[in-house]
């Protein structure tokens, strides 16, 4: 199902501190998900919010990756070692 | 390091990757800035990996085999002086010196405010589509689908081939609307065949026509949503809900270039020259029209960037498309009941956290950003602008650098220098 996993071997990342193992390929957005929860950030009341356009328009999937802050994530593919801290 | 060409062509979707090819084969020195990992733009994206499409394979190859270069996850943020543009690449940035320009930075999804739009897990129609072509985990999950016209379908497919539950699609159009656009389809074959593979696709899947999504619902995330569908309201369960409506196009950089714009649309002449010397538009930009339109606008800038003779076909073909693109707008038109759906609560600016209740008393898009800080924050009005020009009529103002949220050391950069190091603590 997932062709774009199939070439290459899988990476390990850390996502608010804990190791994720996901396909080659993937988004740190994509990622974020597939921990089971989603969300990225938290407007300014406090509430979650998690990724919508998917292609760099509308901000709402900004996380902290390795160190430089509000960095859109469904434009980061994932790769080893790379740090993702969200703030929701 | 500076970058200097002869053409810069700022997306890599197909129109852009049309121009870059075909510029880069006649001997210019070219440059390919996109804000995407790889190449492809949001039609062809993950096809630089998986290379299933064969069009897109095609054009790719072409593109790789041309001598143009690809800087992925480039952002232009300002263009401080006719023929430089500074862009940002992860925690570095650098300027470019061109001579010539190719826009073709496509299309964004038309959101509209609903109660409920910014629980996690509403997104776009193509945004869900998107981050499923990236990994996003689908498999078993449960997807209503609103919007209009044919992406709704593209969307459906895709979320179904990962595994995913595609419960509803509701399409905005009316049923008369929906039945005339597919009848000019004979006019486009390609088109036709499109659209019928996709209906097989899914011939299980309940669809209806006069059907809208009235509010997402849930606590932390969606949990469920009311629709309208023909005048009855519907209630179903789901995990993700899409919704979006039609496309409009990316116009802050050309705005930033001084480009004129029109209807929604960059204006440009027979060459496809902007109003700007020396800098194209294509694709998407000149009104939505999907791949051909890209393929065909991105390779006459192309010819006519590096002076080379367009052939005769290629203009003919550009007729033809540019009647489908119209015919897709009028079938795309936002119903005006969607304008209504939002409540005084319901937020319009999702980065400021700005309600609807707060534009009372504004009458154009400056008082707004002025008394209510509408298009302030981190996406600098990308979605609000749309929907406010939906909802109220209020018509694109012009866009200021930077058009992205930039660092400090960015700006300061000279168009003469380029800093490889991180510039976030200057």
């Amino acid at each position: 199902m997932r062709e774009a996993s199939s070439k290459k071997a899988p990476v390990t990342l850390r996502i608010n501190g804990h190791a994720v193992t996901v396909p080659a390929g993937t988004s740190v957005a994509a990622a974020l998900a597939m921990t089971g929860r989603f969300i990225s950030r938290a407007d300014l009341s406090g509430r979650p919010r998690g990724p919508m356009c998917g292609m760099g328009v509308c901000f709402e999937c900004r996380a902290t990756i390795d160190g430089v802050a509000e960095t859109l994530t469904c434009l980061v593919p994932c790769r080893d070692d790379l740090e993702v801290v969200t703030d929701g | 390091m500076r970058e200097t060409c002869d053409l810069v062509v700022i997306g890599a979707g197909p129109g852009g990757l049309a121009a870059a090819s075909v510029a880069a084969e006649a001997g210019l020195k070219v440059l390919v800035l996109d804000a995407q990992p790889e190449p492809g733009g949001q039609v062809w994206r993950g096809e630089a990996r998986k290379g299933s499409n064969r069009l897109a394979r095609r054009w790719l190859h072409r593109f790789a085999a041309s001598g143009a270069r690809f800087r992925p996850g480039a952002r232009v943020i300002a263009a401080p002086e006719r023929g430089v543009l500074l862009v940002e690449e992860g925690a570095s940035s650098f300027a470019v010196r061109y001579s010539r320009a190719v826009l073709a930075t496509g299309a964004r999804e038309r959101f509209l405010p609903f109660p409920g739009w910014t629980l996690p897990g509403v997104m776009g129609v193509s945004g869900l589509q998107v981050l499923v072509k990236d990994g996003f985990p689908i498999e078993g999950k449960r997807v209503v689908l609103a919007g209009t016209g044919p992406l709704l379908l593209a969307a459906a497919a895709t979320i179904h081939s990962h595994g995913g539950d595609v419960l509803f699609i509701a399409d905005q159009a009316s049923a008369a609307n929906h039945w005339s656009f597919a009848l000019q389809l004979w006019r486009h074959p390609s088109k036709l065949l499109q659209g019928a593979a996709l209906t097989a696709k899914l011939v299980t899947v309940p669809t209806s026509t006069e059907a809208w999504v009235l509010a997402a619902e849930g606590s932390d995330r969606v949990e469920s949503v009311r629709l309208s569908v023909r005048g009855r309201e519907e209630h179903l369960r789901c995990d993700y809900l899409g919704a979006a409506y039609g496309l409009v196009p990316n116009l802050e950089l050309p705005r930033l270039l001084g480009c004129a714009v029109s209807d929604g649309a960059v204006v440009v002449n027979e060459r496809l020259e902007t109003r700007v010397p020396g800098v194209h538009a294509v694709g998407e930009l000149l009104g939505i029209g999907g791949v051909d339109q890209a393929l065909v606008t991105g390779e006459l800038a192309g010819l006519v960037a590096a002076e080379q003779p367009v052939p005769p076909a290629l203009e003919r073909s550009l007729q033809g498309i540019r009647t489908f693109a119209a015919h897709l707008a009028r079938h795309d038109t936002p119903r005006d009941e969607l304008r209504r759906l939002a409540t005084p609560d319901t937020l319009l600016c999702r980065c400021e956290d700005v309600p609807l209740s707060a534009l009372e008393g504004c009458t154009n898009l400056r008082e707004a950003r002025l008394y209510a800080r509408v298009g302030m924050g981190a996406c600098q009005g990308r979605t609000c602008g749309a929907a406010a020009q939906t909802l109220f009529g209020w018509s694109g103002e012009d866009v200021r650098p930077p058009c992205l949220p930039a660092r400090i050391g960015s700006l300061r950069l000279s168009p003469d220098v380029s800093s490889s190091t991180p510039t976030r603590e200057s």
